[in-house]
């Protein structure tokens, strides 16, 4: 599998220390009774401090799985994983479940999706943010571990912190509820927060002010964060660097300008083309990408995503189907894709962009500078 | 306070029931209580009937027996003779010719005894092997309690008491006798009446606990796949907490619930184990009074008792459910 050691555009001198987030060649399996379920094949990605990744995907995809590795949250009996995860420069994968539980909450921390299935329903909200904090700080005093729960609810913007904190999630509004799991991931100032889909159970006018917060929260503490997501929108307002996750493998890598701007692999184009867009035109349409993810117990030979892709006749040879394509450099050499199409850019601009957004195709047409923000 | 009432009511129906049934039932207690004694002649039938009550219309008798319950009635043998019962009145015994009540006061303690022991033991048994067997779920631990819960159950609860009584007691005095021995006996004997429940307590706790342990398993295997779990997981919280602070906690309410119901029922009395054991409690009293000549007043005493102690524990389990889930609280 390629390993991806060389530097992304951005990236400083090439013997600057090794990035907080360190992933290389991640492999996780699930033995089930109907098979070996490849989770996440050769995944590697890097991420630095005060950066944010963001992983996108379907279900299904391996974007949680290979983010809970990170966190060491696979049960080791039921799941194997191979590679490599350093995070701040200690190895995660074989490590101690004592040492794991010194890291978790501390140095990395995780928001879950779901924040009233994620909290617990029978303790007061004040208890669960004790407990995360008092984990870390054993010899702070209850009073002071209480006074930092306040602190945390404060920060994240819940209005009368001081009495809220003794109610109990159900007494939450979901985007309060979010907050709450955001003040909890928080409480320990982690170097690495992993946000798992932390907007979608949201609706849209308070997903903004949790994006905004997380935003702001990251200026503050200059932590390092992963957002999964499968909207492409939150990547746009928040991402540095973007990974495309199909079946388990990473299928495109770059910074987020390129990535939206310049997609090379046919799955990203179908993402991309799903997306709806308030400001367009009514002529643009919504094509969404045909058929079903793949089955992660049986992969589809060669490419993951070639019984999906409407540009496989493209590639000579019946390619696609036969050989699995490697991670290779694209335009440039930051833009990593999976794909087998030779002249790939000028097939999205000439013909997925003018299929489902005429407008930009025709500025893209008249300005060819590769700065031209998406949309 | 709606509950409270309404618990008030179910009480008061099934009392007005179970008199229904035995008053107009086949079978005349007062004939065959008759025919029992010497020289049954229509005159004593007819003074026995009156003495028993049988000869009023059923709501009359009824009527007299609430009010015995709740003020007290003056019972006549005969024109002469009368008998002052003072309430709570359940009525004559037709078998001991005693005052129910007093008689309830006596067998009670032995299933109270019976019951908060084997209850306590299949509860704790039943939960803690649970919580083991979902964390080490599909290993050996896990393996063995499925197949020894299976075992168990499917064993007729009786048989495993007979069998225990016969070679633990009879054959091999492994355990005292279990005939009870109360604990307040003219002095204090508690290792006396310890040692006389601990077979019948073992037997209850043991059996009982394969149905909770199979129980609270599955209600931890479910509890242990939440996402609050995982999310204390990734606090950095220790294994050992998860499961039993956050696992368990959650997991032990519909236990809970099935227990207060369960306890009641033991409460109410234990037929086969009082029986088997000779213990002199509420159950083998009760399936006195029914075989062979209906003892009304036993019978309306020992089913009034028992539905008593469910439709209170259910209000215990209610209150107690609105304390052990804050969801309800509210609600």
């Amino acid at each position: 599998m390629t390993a991806l050691t060389a530097p992304r555009p951005g990236d400083a001198a090439a013997n600057s220390p090794e990035p907080y987030l360190v992933v290389e060649d991640l492999t996780v399996k699930f033995p089930t009774e109907n098979g070996l379920v490849n989770a996440v094949t050769g995944l590697s990605y890097s991420l630095e401090l005060g950066k944010t990744l963001g992983i996108v995907g379907e279900s299904g995809s391996g974007k949680s799985v290979s983010s809970m590795a990170v966190l060491g949250l696979h049960d080791e009996k039921r799941s194997r994983i191979q590679g490599s995860i350093r995070v701040g420069g200690t190895e995660i994968i074989g490590l101690s479940q004592k040492r794991l539980n010194q890291m978790r909450g501390n140095d990395v921390a995780m928001i879950f999706q779901d924040a009233l299935a994620a909290l617990h329903p029978f303790y007061r909200v004040g208890d669960q943010l004790v407990e995360a904090f008092a984990l870390h700080h054993p010899s702070a005093s209850k009073r002071d571990a209480r006074k930092k729960a306040i602190e945390a609810l404060d920060r994240v913007g819940i209005p009368q912190p001081d009495s809220r904190v003794d109610d109990f999630p159900h007494q939450f509004s979901g985007g309060m509820r979010q907050r709450v799991m955001i003040a909890m991931g928080l409480i320990n100032s982690p170097n690495l927060l992993i946000a798992d889909e932390p907007t979608t159970a949201l609706d849209v006018t308070v997903q903004a002010q949790i994006l905004d917060l997380l935003q702001d929260l990251q200026r503050e503490f200059n932590s390092a964060i992963i957002m999964i997501t499968h909207d492409l929108g939150v990547i746009a307002e928040m991402a540095d660097d973007v990974l495309v996750m199909y079946a388990g493998r990473a299928v495109e890598y770059g910074s987020c300008k390129e990535i939206l701007s310049h997609p090379e692999m046919p799955y990203t184009w179908g993402l991309l083309s799903s997306v709806p867009d308030v400001t367009a035109s009514t002529d643009s349409r919504l094509i969404p990408i045909p058929g079903t993810p793949p089955s992660l117990l049986d992969p589809p030979t060669g490419c993951a995503f070639h019984p999906r892709c409407l540009h496989k006749d493209k590639v000579p040879g019946n390619l696609c189907s036969t050989e699995l394509p490697m991670l290779t450099p694209g335009r440039h050499q930051g833009h990593l894709k999976r794909c087998h199409l030779a002249d790939s850019d000028a097939i999205y601009v000439q013909e997925v962009l003018p299929e489902f957004d005429p407008g930009l195709a025709a500025e893209l047409a008249d300005t060819t500078t590769d700065d031209e923000a998406p949309r | 306070m709606r509950r409270v009432i309404t618990a008030i009511l179910v009480l008061i129906l099934t009392s007005m029931i179970v008199f229904t049934i035995f008053f107009m039932g086949p079978k005349n207690p007062a004939k065959s209580l008759c025919e029992k004694q010497q020289r049954c002649t229509p005159a004593k039938l007819a003074t026995l009937e009156h003495r028993m009550g049988l000869d009023k219309p059923l709501h009359r008798a009824y009527g007299d027996w609430a009010k015995g319950l709740l003020v007290g009635r003056t019972i006549e043998y005969s024109d002469t003779e009368s008998y002052e019962c003072s309430a709570p009145c359940l009525g004559i015994s037709y078998t001991s010719n005693r005052e129910v009540t007093d008689e309830l006061k006596e067998k009670y303690p032995a299933t109270l005894s019976l019951a908060v022991g084997g209850s306590l033991l299949y509860l704790t048994i039943g939960v803690i092997a649970g919580v083991f067997a979902a964390r080490y779920r599909g290993r050996f631990i896990d393996r063995a309690l499925v197949t020894t819960t299976l075992v168990i159950s499917a064993i007729p609860y009786y048989l495993i008491a007979l069998l225990a009584w016969i070679f633990l007691t009879q054959r091999n005095h492994f355990f005292a006798d279990t005939t009870y021995k109360p604990m307040f006996d003219g002095g204090f004997h508690p290792i006396a009446w310890a040692a006389a429940l601990l077979l019948p307590w073992l037997v209850l706790g043991l059996t009982n606990a394969t149905s909770y342990s199979r129980y609270t398993r599955g209600q931890m295997v479910e509890t242990l796949g939440e996402d609050y779990i995982r999310t204390a997981v990734a606090k950095g919280q220790k294994e050992n907490v998860v499961v039993f602070r956050h696992a368990l906690r959650a997991a032990i309410i519909p236990v809970v619930t099935i227990f207060g119901l369960d306890f009641a029922t033991l409460l109410g009395g234990t037929v086969f184990t009082e029986q088997i054991f000779s213990i002199d409690g509420m159950g083998r009293w009760a399936l006195q009074a029914v075989v062979g000549r209906p003892d009304i007043p036993v019978v309306t005493a020992t089913v009034l008792v028992a539905a008593g102690f469910i439709v209170f524990s259910n209000l215990v389990v209610d209150v107690f459910y609105s304390f052990l889930d804050p969801r309800v609280r509210l609600a």
